[in-house]
């Protein structure tokens, strides 16, 4: 405990400082946009807001005070999670998001879970036999990794919903309604994953710790998994991080195409909109998503990886 | 585009003898680069030109690809689409790259202080995750192809530069470099014999690997309508507008997507061949 | 030495007749080998890096790789066949009837895993024993080995392990279930001299149980101590298989007597160690105006003047002058956790011109960061270089950067010290370049010539080092550290690498390059065969510090210091 309270003190410590940067980076980013900024929170310059609504728009957010004033009040409601209110839907942004959150979050770690199993699946196999099998591997993972997820979830749509009219074209609420989304999402990931995956099981499976233990008797089925997976795995762990925020990032298309609620489409809304405290308000809770689970690949990585445990 | 790097092709085989892959990527590039620059050689029609009595029609005979709404060929505008998407992604893995660069030498090469600076500026990024950078940028300036361009480069710039910077790290450690400078060189020889040589070199095959990646997020950022707009003759926007059709007219969505998925394997297979071609001398 | 003698084919442990191995559709790597071990007797296969005898031990074992093609006339362990066994077949062979101990444990147990894990494997996959019986055999097995606490150390991955220990722990996994054979590939060659010492010890203690050991080895000294036979292999097949003694005694084949000739142990200074370093190098006088040396054959002047001399400081330093000298230097380095370390401590010495101070000691002694210190690749904290009496260390780069030419290096790993992108013509030319010369003859002469004197063709110019043998690499190491004329070579373990008889040919060159241009040289080493037969005076470091310092002649005579003795102690000699 002694060891692990410090370190995680500076984890933590470091999730804050990056959580601030990323609202002070928002702030400023925004006050980038031409013309009043009053302007651009109702609508952007092709609004017809009133100037009675700009007046109240400036009073509200401080326009007519120094920016400096505005950056701290900014963080000061940030701090007590307010995180504004919509233009375009004329509610808070705080709770909006939140009841947001939990769709994508379901697609994204379903996705996450499915491309792990996919790229181990296809990892394994391609490694087994022979050249064939290996190149066929590789190719699927290219191929896989290259799917742009529109293009993917209109293909699934056209085959599974129109040709065979077996899964819904759009979110229906159930599980049924869940298989395309989350088959869109994962499949390119997947190839992803795949391919780092292969690339390191067939480091670890050459290395002389394997001949070793084929030595000791040990089968190609015991090699693998005691040992050749576990290694596979890791490079694979510590980009999955990375990789579930490229999910939520993919959620944008996924959740428009089939019309599920969710982050992403909301996002896709309020960016089209211009509604820039909705576009605030997604941006810093993908953050702090992003920022836990870089924190939990990194416990996995060091719950697989003793050697991460010593120093 | 991390992909390309953290999955650099281990070596099987001898690597000088050109593969069937590999050879296919090659003509692929060639064909899209021959489309991108002469498409009138490839698809002589225009790919404005409307037929309103030809709607609709699926791939036969005179149209391979189908027409879209208005009569479109969907074949011509697929070709003729090439150079938007080829342009957008060239220029957005420069811009992506150019600012990789800059932060990645800034943090490699500055001593302390910058690179823990930069380096955390980097980790800012990332919690950007994907497109969410281009987004926010497209919020701010508006939507449009200059916009959305800027935006993809923006967005596969952190993971540029942490790359490069990586790089540095390691090409600057190495024996050789100890080497010149125990033969007398001076470190700005150093680093212009050396370490930006072996640096710089890689980051061809990521500029390939990454091409093929921002022509895909261009064209998402298209297809969502925050991008090029239809009828544009470019594929994401080509693939917007198909949506609506989608129940009726598959190969208005179909053969666009196609074509990009083509193109960004072609992106991956070549950057690979030419990244084990560079290890292996 | 002579091991128990094989009443008859039958009663081997292993045999194997006629013994083919080939990948792909190439021309076949081991070609027809042939040999027995008895129970009990321990027998070596010798032989330099590519000569198929790692091939032949995984082909023993069926390990050999997918896409290798095995035949033989007869393949027997203990009389039975195991020749076409299927994979499940081999399975259930490996680790009960044969088990196999690799080059450094590091790499070869997993390191993600306990060694206790490992060890337990192969009762998990041969016995029916539990957790609990198998638990208690790791205990056993480690005491076995040799390795202190063993119920501390089983929960430990082989990274925390020193090097000693975890070979022990690779050992104890291989001999978990008695096999009456164990392949041992290059046990000890990742190991310290003292630690490999020990490990042999383990090996004889092994043997001596009964167990038939086939050891597999680069060095001809290293198996002089443990086997009782060697079978000498050479592109793919066996030249010379005989009692030890008899072997390295009088050896009959051609490759048999290069490697025992190769040997630089116990070889006075001066002593060709290879039939011919340069072939073709004809003996012209070389760059005139580098500092020339007396006319009479130096191995004779350098060896007399120290055998006769009483103090070699008096000895060399009557004749010449000191050309480098380290004065009390000191460097600690930050560890992981924050302390610091004090690699160096305290080193003073002196480089007499024209003469080769040897440096030796075990890793971690300190001896790298003292030849950094040396190059001024690193500052000391305390204490000061002078080269030719002048500031060195306490100078700026700026100023330092005249003198560098005077200053050559040569690496360990030749291949990393050179631009991968260049090409040998490249790298030389550029280190020729440095010398601003005025008249000076035209670079494609003197590229040449500088080939010459180290030995290679001009055909190496336009290929890249990467393309190039181990020795190769080394040559043009050695020449790229002689183009800007230096008087002073700092050697950092420049053979280390490389196998035997390349190793002799690149002492004999860095002999013959010394003598020829009067260089003063310091020769950084963990082998103590290598610096003896090179060095005039000797060094020997522990943990930063130098033990002991004094002409080669008596340090390896009469060592004064307790820790040079045990290093002498335990320097594998071949028996004469």
């Amino acid at each position: 405990m002694a060891v692990v309270l410090p370190r995680l003190a500076a984890r933590l410590a470091g999730a804050v400082f990056v959580l601030w940067m990323v609202a002070t980076i928002t702030f400023f980013a925004v006050r980038l946009i031409p013309g009043d900024p009053a302007q651009a929170v109702l609508g952007g310059p092709g609004s017809q807001a009133s100037p009675e609504a700009l007046a109240a728009v400036s009073v509200e957010y401080g326009f007519d005070q120094p920016v400096i004033v505005q950056y701290f009040a900014q963080l000061g409601r940030l701090m007590t999670g307010d995180l504004g209110r919509s233009y375009a839907l004329n509610i808070d942004v705080g709770p909006l998001v939140l009841s947001q959150l939990g769709g994508t979050l379901l697609l994204a770690v379903l996705a996450l879970v499915l491309a792990w199993l996919l790229a181990l699946a296809v990892a394994t196999w391609s490694t087994r036999g022979g050249k064939v099998a290996a190149r066929v591997g590789s190719s699927l993972e290219i191929v896989a990794a290259a799917l742009p997820h529109f293009w993917l979830a209109t293909s699934l749509i056209v085959v599974f919903s129109i040709g065979l009219g077996v899964l819904p074209p759009i979110s229906t609420g159930d599980i049924a309604g869940l298989v395309l989304p989350v088959l869109t999402l994962a499949v390119p990931l997947a190839g992803f994953l795949g391919q780092i995956m292969r690339e390191s099981l067939l480091v670890a499976l050459e290395s002389p710790f394997v001949l070793s233990a084929r030595a000791r008797g040990e089968s190609e089925r015991g090699v693998r998994w005691v040992h050749a997976l576990r290694h596979a795995s890791l490079p694979a762990i510590s980009l999955s991080g990375w990789a579930f925020g490229s999910l939520i990032s993919g959620a944008v298309v996924v959740e428009t195409i089939f019309a599920r609620p969710g982050l992403g489409r909301t996002l896709l809304t309020a960016v089209t909109l211009r509604d820039i405290p909705v576009v605030i308000g997604v941006v810093m809770i993908v953050a702090v998503a992003y920022i836990l689970m870089t924190l939990l690949t990194d416990a996995a990585s060091r719950l697989v990886d003793p050697r991460l445990r010593l120093s | 585009m991390q992909a390309g790097l953290a999955a650099q092709s281990r070596q099987s085989g001898p690597s000088r003898r050109l593969g069937v892959a590999e050879a296919t990527a090659g003509v692929l590039a060639l064909l899209l680069v021959a489309s991108a620059v002469v498409p009138q050689l490839l698809a002589p029609g225009d790919p404005l030109a409307i037929d309103p009595l030809s709607a609709f029609q699926p791939p036969n005979f005179a149209h391979g690809f189908g027409t879209d709404e208005s009569g479109r060929d969907i074949y011509t505008r697929v070709v003729h689409g090439t150079q938007y998407s080829l342009v957008i992604g060239a220029a957005a893995t420069a811009i992506g790259l150019g600012l990789g660069i800059v932060l990645g030498t800034l943090a490699g090469m500055l001593g302390r202080v910058i690179d823990f600076t930069v380096n955390r500026f980097l980790e800012v990024l990332f919690a950007f995750p994907g497109l969410l950078l281009a987004l926010l940028f497209i919020v701010i300036f508006g939507p449009g192809v200059v916009t959305a361009t800027i935006a993809v480069g923006l967005s596969t710039a952190p993971g540029y530069a942490r790359i490069i910077r990586a790089q540095l790290i390691t090409v600057r450690s190495q024996a050789f470099v100890e080497a010149a400078t125990v033969l007398g060189r001076t470190r700005w020889q150093i680093l212009l014999r050396h370490i930006l040589p072996n640096t710089l070199a890689p980051l061809f095959v990521l500029a390939t690997l990454g091409i093929g990646q921002a022509i895909v997020w261009a064209a998402t950022l298209s297809y969502l309508g925050l991008g090029a707009e239809p009828p544009t003759a470019e594929w994401g926007a080509m693939l917007s507008a198909g949506r609506t059709y989608i129940t009726s007219a598959w190969w208005m969505s179909f053969f666009p997507g196609l074509f990009i998925v083509l193109t960004a394997v072609t992106a991956t297979v070549l950057g690979r061949s030419i990244d084990r071609r560079m290890r292996h001398v | 030495m002579n091991g128990p003698a094989l009443k008859s084919d039958n009663a081997a442990a292993l045999t194997v007749r006629n013994l083919r191995v080939g990948f792909g559709l190439a021309e076949p790597v081991v070609r027809g080998v042939s040999f027995a071990v008895a129970p009990g007797e321990c027998l070596a296969i010798v032989g330099e890096s590519g000569s198929g005898k790692s091939v032949t031990a995984r082909s023993l074992l069926g390990l050999a790789g997918t896409n290798s093609r095995v035949s033989a006339d007869r393949l027997e362990f203990s009389g039975q066949n195991v020749l076409g066994l299927t994979d499940r077949a081999w399975q259930t062979r490996r680790g009960k009837d044969v088990g196999l101990v690799l080059q450094d444990a590091l790499v070869s147990l997993d390191p993600l895993r306990p060694i206790g894990r490992e060890i337990a494997d192969s009762l998990r996959l041969h016995t029916t024993l539990g957790a609990a019986g198998r638990a208690r055999r790791v205990l056993e097995l480690l005491d076995a080995v040799g390795l202190p606490h063993p119920e501390l150390q089983v929960r430990k991955l082989s990274g925390q392990l020193s090097g000693g220990e975890r070979q022990r722990a690779l050992i104890a996994a291989a001999i978990a279930l008695n096999p009456p054979l164990l392949i041992a590939d290059e046990p000890t060659t990742a190991l310290d001299v003292t630690v490999q010492a020990q490990i042999l010890a383990l090996l004889e203690q092994i043997t001596g149980a009964g167990t038939a050991v086939l050891l597999i080895s680069h060095d001809l000294a290293v198996v002089s101590r443990v086997a009782h036979r060697v079978a000498v292999m050479y592109d793919g097949q066996l030249v010379e298989t005989g009692p030890t003694a008899q072997v390295l005694g009088s050896p009959q084949h051609e490759q048999s007597r290069r490697m025992v000739a190769a040997i630089p142990a116990d070889k006075p200074r001066g002593t060709r160690l290879s039939p011919s370093a340069r072939p073709d190098a004809p003996r012209t006088p070389s760059i005139p105006d580098t500092p020339s040396t007396p006319d009479t054959p130096s191995s004779l002047s350098t060896s007399s003047s120290l055998s006769t001399s009483t103090n070699f400081r008096a000895g060399v330093s009557l004749e010449s002058t000191v050309v480098l000298e380290a004065i009390g230097l000191s460097k600690s380095f930050r560890r992981p956790d924050g302390t610091s370390q004090l690699a160096v401590d305290d080193v003073s010495f002196a480089l007499h011109h024209g003469s080769t101070l040897g440096i030796v000691g075990e890793s971690g002694s300190g001896k790298t960061t003292v030849a950094r210190l040396l190059l001024a690749l690193l500052a000391p904290e305390h204490g000061e270089v002078r080269v030719f009496g002048e500031p060195w260390s306490a100078a700026s780069e700026k100023t330092r950067r005249g003198l560098r030419a005077s200053v050559g290096a040569i690496y360990q790993d030749a291949l990393g010290s050179f631009d991968p992108r260049w090409s040998v013509a490249e790298i030389l030319t550029d280190a020729l370049n440095l010398r601003h010369e005025r008249g000076a003859p035209h670079t494609t002469t003197r590229l040449t010539s500088l080939l010459d004197e180290v030995g290679l063709a001009p055909t190496v110019l336009p290929r890249r080092p990467l393309e190039l043998s181990g020795g190769q690499r080394q040559r043009v190491g050695i020449a790229r550290a002689l183009a800007g004329r230096p008087e002073i070579l700092i050697c950092d373990e420049p053979v280390s690498s490389l196998d035997v008889t390349v190793q002799a040919q690149v002492l004999d060159l860095l002999d013959d390059v010394q003598r020829e241009r009067g260089l003063s040289l310091i020769f950084i080493s963990h082998d103590l065969g290598v610096v003896q037969h090179i060095s005039d005076q000797i060094a020997v470091m522990r943990d930063g510090r130098i033990v002991e310092i004094g002409p080669a002649e008596r340090v390896f005579a009469a060592p004064q210091h307790p820790y040079s003795a045990q290093l002498l102690a335990a320097v594998p000699r071949r028996p004469v």
